[in-house]
């Protein structure tokens, strides 16, 4: 790897040799890419394996029937029931528009793919691509080598892999690409200048927002290194044109995406690139002006803009902070602010809380999903100190930044996975570097010791840096202070300028610095045993912890593979044996609602009673309830485990529903110690009716205990299905009486107070009208 | 009741006995036997016709009359002549095919049965005829609950409806279970064990008609395909591939009420009885590739066993169907071409495949076979060995330039008993299986060729 990344020595022959050798690599890189995300299909089928998946999958499906323009405007009133979604306004456009297009170009070329086919592979192809642009990120960092390791290290890193495995159509499949794809192209624009480089920046950018609303990491990140560049006064052409079309175009551009529109100006998240942008402008005209002023002349010069600009910036600041100060969220959005400030959500919004990928994460699980670069990482960093370019800068940058975020929120785990590839590239790059070097130089030196000062130039610098590099990955000693560190970088640096400039003294520095041969060998020994764990662990987490598909689960028992397919079950006897215009409750496919509603009675309904729950459905038009029960085969997350969720939910939209009334001294339970509250509530009665008469005790496996109340009966509800395992149940509403006998005043008026101090005036209806 | 039933006996008989005299009297028969099997949803009715010339002229053929009511749920008529004595007694199939007469008293319709050799004056001739209702067994209640069992009408007439003199008949019919809930009598009427006995009545007059109403219990899979679409696609690369969509419906009595899965899974005996879940597809032998899925993806609940002489797939919808409830669900398999493949003497290639569907016991209302010819085929033309609608289309498949030619056949009403084989005759020339591959080749050497002409053109404009 490394011979295409040292300077081509052996003329132009030897360079394209490299270049087709590095092209086949990045061709296996691809396929390898593809081809570990195939576990899924391989061993369950092609089918969309998660449940979040299957909305991106209906509305592509819409789209390839409809047409863009009925997309853009589509009204979806099966979702998110009583209020229906806006789809053309409030999805990210990007991943639908890509399987749509890769579906209608294949299909124009006459080839029959469903749209479920593209949609199942559409993950591992863009996760090919974003190897691909892994690798021109890096190159246009450290160089060829480096772009190399950290493509294949970002093909296979089980983070990626969990967000994009065959199957799994989620935003984040195409995002990786986009947002990797996005940095790429700012580097190389700020490392050539070119205009042309600038505007497929924006155009890109673009896409990242069609994409993902990660896209405010990248408006963020951006301006933060181009700050970082202009006060470590790395200020040139190329940064301005780097970053001032960026900020011009793909500003018009994301406000084109239905979703984001006015945001893209309004909201806090963009103002740091629109206050970066000011700056850049005033330092770009300060150079300007220090050119064609004499120096004395520039020295008032910057006496009367200071005055002048500190009055206008204070203006800019006052108006800014009156603006943000007038919208309701302090113009963040509820997930930016749980970002900066990790304790937000569980404070104030219940609902992002109870999503479990919104959680900080655990320290196995960078262990699990990012594995050895985890210890690489650091050794990457330094070797991006040495030396410090624009774009190595950036890289360091992007590190940082995304290891917060994903400490923050283990969603974002994504984000630090192509970061920490990149870097991990470096490192075993210019380790690899540093030994294999060293090794040549040994052999040389030991052969012709004459003959070798010009070959072994590159070495000169690195085995050093390599050995700490080394020292670092193979102890993990991550708590070795940073300032030697950097002392030592400073040394390096010192003497690599005495270097350049004292040829004479080179062969005798040289052979200071190289490493003994054995050494050497034992290092690449090492780093290779190291990558051979990371290939193992990628392989086992894809094939094992990443590919089990959420809609069917398997079991392995002593007389085979036992099958639990009751999802499928269930939605299939709904679909085929209900009405079209039917409307279902259920509160298992909550992440659907996630987006920004938090608005959603049936959790409500779940917790109230049967009668008050059958009151608040009939007011909706719910005529079927759907629950998800796992107590008789031990399927842990069903909707009893999530139910204080939903309590809390409910409880932050109708205040009288309190948690405590659920939980009996602190502790959640559903056996005879449960509170009355508990066991009255509509979410007990309906995923336990008639279990007790299963084994005649009611034993719940996933609790783990006897249940509290056993017989009980449904006055509101019917039973109208369960699956095989008893994993899905679904209830059918009572039709109201046609006549109401004696109490009939008295339980009307009743129902109706009872109804309208509850339930908020939306769907204050009364069932018996 | 007695006395109404007999009223409206008489006027029948008054009625018909106007409407029938017009009727050829060539021909009487002498005796016939009827056995009408109940024993699943779709009526199975053997007659045995004993015929005698007593006319003047020779007979060619003798027809057969239907109720309208029956006409419409009839799926099949076939007959067959008894030729020779005793021993060495063979059957000749014989041709059937509906006829138009206007004179059929109360819209009764003719099927035609065409005799091989005219029937000689004073001759006698033994013909064997089956025909199959499907939809004729009505479910009474309409509604029942999961615990119940299905009870179900079956309404014929006890005479056989004849445009002919009948001089002795019997009618017997053949009940799943004991279960007999009531039955019409008209003496002599027996009752022995699962068979009902109606007759012997001698000499009843032509279209004599006597309506009887059998309610009886029958738990049997009322399996509906209400609609199934096969394509079948050939390639002559050497793979036949079969698609089958099902749209499956339990016909029988509508499920009333819940379903209680603790019910359903406790006491399977006693619950759900009239429910069903296991299906059983027959598929051609050495059949590989098989899958089973519908629109979520793979059913995991199929077993395939394959064997040189036929295959069988036993598999279950994604839940137990009841009264009323749907499924939907695709077939798919590969068959190998030199099975099914062959060239005619005239250099044409022909097809040669079963028509109907391939689930044992089950009626079809609506069946599409879609034969996809390959690419570059010409003059295709269909032998059936019954009536089908005919169509062409044309459908774009892998690469294609011009289109593959799909022959589509169309029939309504179809039972187990259609799956006889028919055939495809079309023109095909091999050369034009490589018209994909050289068109593939080609795109790749242009692509290679532009790229090459890119990297040595200098298009800068400064130097």
């Amino acid at each position: 790897m490394m011979t295409s990344g040292s300077p081509a020595a052996g003329g132009s022959l030897r360079h394209a040799f490299g270049g087709v050798l590095s092209f086949f690599i990045l061709v296996l890189i691809g396929v390898l890419a593809f081809s570990i995300r195939l576990f899924s299909v391989i061993k369950y089928e092609s089918v969309i394996h998660e449940f979040d998946p299957y909305f991106n999958y209906r509305v592509t499906q819409f789209l390839t029937k409809k047409g863009i323009y009925d997309f853009w405007n589509w009204f979806d009133d099966r979702t998110w029931y009583p209020l229906g979604r806006v789809i053309g306004g409030t999805v990210y456009p990007g991943l639908t528009l890509t399987a749509g297009t890769m579906w209608w170009l294949a299909n124009s070329l006459n080839i029959p793919l469903s749209v479920e086919t593209v949609c199942v592979f559409t993950a591992p192809i863009f996760s090919a691509f974003a190897s691909w642009a892994a690798y021109l990120l890096t190159k246009e960092v450290k160089g060829p080598g480096a772009g190399l390791t950290a493509a294949a290290l970002l093909a296979m890193v089980p983070s990626y892999i969990s967000r994009s495995v065959a199957g799994s159509y989620d935003n984040e499949a195409v995002a990786i690409f986009a947002l990797v794809n996005t940095f790429y192209l700012y580097v190389k624009t700020l490392n050539t200048g070119s205009l042309f480089y600038a505007t497929l920046n924006a155009i890109s950018y673009f896409y990242m927002v069609c994409s993902w609303g990660g896209y405010t990491f990248i408006i963020n990140l951006i301006p933060m290194h181009v700050l970082l560049c202009i006060v470590t006064g790395r200020y040139s052409s190329r940064l301005y044109i780097a970053y001032a079309p960026l900020v011009v175009l793909g500003t018009l551009l994301a406000a084109l995406v239905p979703v984001v529109g006015f945001n893209a100006v309004m909201t806090s998240e963009h103002f740091a690139s629109f206050l970066v942008f000011i700056i850049l402008h005033v330092v770009a005209l300060v150079h300007y002006i220090k050119g064609i002023l004499s120096p004395r002349m520039f020295k008032v010069a910057v006496t009367l803009v200071l005055s002048v600009g500190i009055v206008l910036c204070f203006a800019a600041v006052a108006i800014l902070i009156a603006v943000v100060a007038a919208s309701p969220t302090k113009g963040w959005s509820g997930r930016s602010l749980s970002l900066l400030d990790p304790t937000y959500a569980s404070k104030y919004i219940p609902i992002i809380a109870s999503v479990s990928e919104h959680q900080p994460p655990t320290w196995p699980s960078y262990f699990m999903d990012i594995n050895v670069l985890a210890f690489l990482v650091p050794a990457g960093i330094i070797a991006c100190f040495l030396p410090l370019s624009d774009a190595s800068s950036f890289a360091v940058l992007y590190i940082v930044t995304s290891v917060y975020f994903s400490g923050v929120m283990v969603r974002l785990m994504l984000v630090l996975a192509p970061a920490a590839c990149i870097m991990s590239g470096i490192a075993l790059s210019e380790a690899f570097g540093a030994l294999t070097g060293s090794i040549k130089f040994q052999l040389l030196a030991s052969s012709d010791p004459q003959d070798n000062a010009g070959d072994a130039t590159p070495v000169s610098v690195l085995p050093e840096n390599g050995k700490a590099k080394i020292d670092k990955a193979e102890e993990t000693t991550k708590e070795r202070g940073p300032s030697k560190k950097n002392k030592k970088k400073e040394k390096d640096v010192v003497e690599k300028a005495s270097v350049s400039h004292r040829p004479e003294n080179r062969r005798a520095e040289k052979k200071l610095r190289a490493l003994p041969i054995e050494s050497s060998v034992m290092g690449i020994l090492l780093l290779v045993l190291l990558g051979a764990f990371y290939v193992i662990h990628c392989v086992w987490a894809a094939a094992e912890a990443y590919s089990a598909p959420s809609i069917v689960l398997t079991s392995r028992t002593h007389d085979g593979l036992h099958v639990f397919d009751d999802f499928r079950e269930a939605y299939a006897w709904l679909s085929h044996n209900t009405e079209v215009d039917d409307k279902v409750a259920s509160c298992y496919r909550r992440q659907q609602y996630l987006e920004q509603h938090t608005y959603c009675n049936c959790w409500y309904a779940m917790s109230s009673p049967e009668k008050a729950a059958w009151e608040i459905f009939n007011s909706l038009d719910v005529k079927y309830v759907f629950v998800i029960f796992g107590g008789l085969v031990g399927y842990p997350s069903d909707d009893i485990n999530k139910f204080l969720w939903m309590v809390r939910i409910g409880g932050g939209v109708f205040p009288h529903i309190k948690e405590p009334d659920y939980l009996r001294d602190g502790n959640y339970r559903i056996d005879s110690m449960a509170t009355p509250t508990m066991l009255n509530s509509l979410m007990y009665k309906l995923s336990y009716y008639r279990f007790v008469e299963t084994d005649g005790k009611g034993f719940d496996r996933v609790r783990r205990t006897e249940i509290g109340k056993k017989n009980f009966k449904l006055t509101h509800f019917e039973e109208v299905f369960t699956t095989h395992h008893w994993m899905v149940r679904i209830y059918k509403l009572k039709t109201p009486r046609n006549r109401i006998r004696g109490k009939a005043k008295k339980s009307k008026s009743k129902a109706t107070t009872s109804s309208g101090s509850t339930i908020s005036p939306k769907t204050k209806k009364n069932p018996w009208q | 009741m007695e006395a109404s039933r007999c009223f409206l006996l008489v006027a029948i008989f008054f009625f018909l006995s106007i409407g029938g005299s017009c009727a050829a009297q060539d021909v009487q028969i002498v005796n016939a036997e009827r056995r009408i099997d109940l024993a699943s949803h779709i009526v199975k009715v053997y007659l045995t016709l004993k015929i005698e010339n007593i006319g003047t002229s020779s007979v060619t053929e003798v027809l057969l009359a239907f109720p309208p009511t029956q006409v419409n749920h009839l799926a099949l008529v076939k007959a067959q002549a008894a030729v020779g004595k005793r021993k060495k007694k063979t059957y000749v199939p014989l041709d059937v095919k509906s006829k138009d007469l206007p004179d059929g008293p109360n819209g009764t319709k003719y099927f035609s049965i065409y005799l091989l050799d005219p029937l000689n004056p004073g001759e006698a001739l033994t013909l064997e005829i089956l025909y199959m209702l499907t939809h004729s067994l009505e479910p009474f209640p309409l509604e029942i609950s999961q615990s119940e069992s299905q009870l179900v009408y079956f309404r014929d007439s006890a005479f056989i409806l004849s445009p002919y003199h009948i001089k002795e008949q019997t009618t017997f019919i053949k009940t799943p279970s004991k279960r007999v809930e009531s039955f019409s009598v008209v003496e002599p009427t027996n009752r022995a064990g699962l068979e009902l006995k109606y007759g012997p009545y001698n000499d009843q007059s032509p279209f004599s008609y006597s309506p009887i109403l059998v309610h009886l219990e029958n738990n049997n899979a009322f399996a509906v395909v209400e609609d199934l679409v096969r394509e079948v696609e050939i390639s002559h690369w050497g793979s036949i591939q079969i698609t089958e969509q099902y749209k499956l419906v339990h016909a029988g009595a509508r499920h009333k009420g819940g379903f209680s899965r603790v019910e359903y899974q406790g006491k399977p005996g006693y619950n759900g009885v009239s429910s069903f879940k296991n299906l059983l597809a027959r598929l051609p032998p050495k059949v590989h590739s098989v899958y089973y899925r519908d629109d979520i993806g793979n059913i995991s609940s199929s077993r395939l066993r394959v064997g040189s002489q036929k295959s069988e797939l036993e598999f279950e919808p994604r839940y137990p169907l009841f009264g009323g409830w749907k499924a939907t669900f695709v077939i798919g398999y590969g068959i190998p071409m030199e099975d099914f493949l062959f060239e005619s003497p005239d250099g044409r290639r022909y097809l040669n495949f079963s028509f109907g569907c391939p689930l044992s016991e089950t009626v079809v209302d609506k069946l599409t076979v879609k034969i996809v010819l390959p690419e570059g085929s010409q003059e295709p033309s269909v032998v059936v060995p019954f009536e089908v609608k005919q169509s062409l289309e044309r459908k774009y498949s892998y690469l294609d330039v011009v289109g593959r030619t799909v022959v589509v056949l169309e029939k309504t009403n179809v039972v187990p008993e259609h799956n006889s084989p028919f055939q495809v005759y079309y023109q095909f020339k091999p050369i034009f299986m490589l018209a994909e591959p050289v068109m593939l080749i080609s795109v790749f050497f242009l692509l290679f060729v532009t790229s090459i002409t890119y990297l040595h053109l200098d298009l800068s404009l400064r130097k």
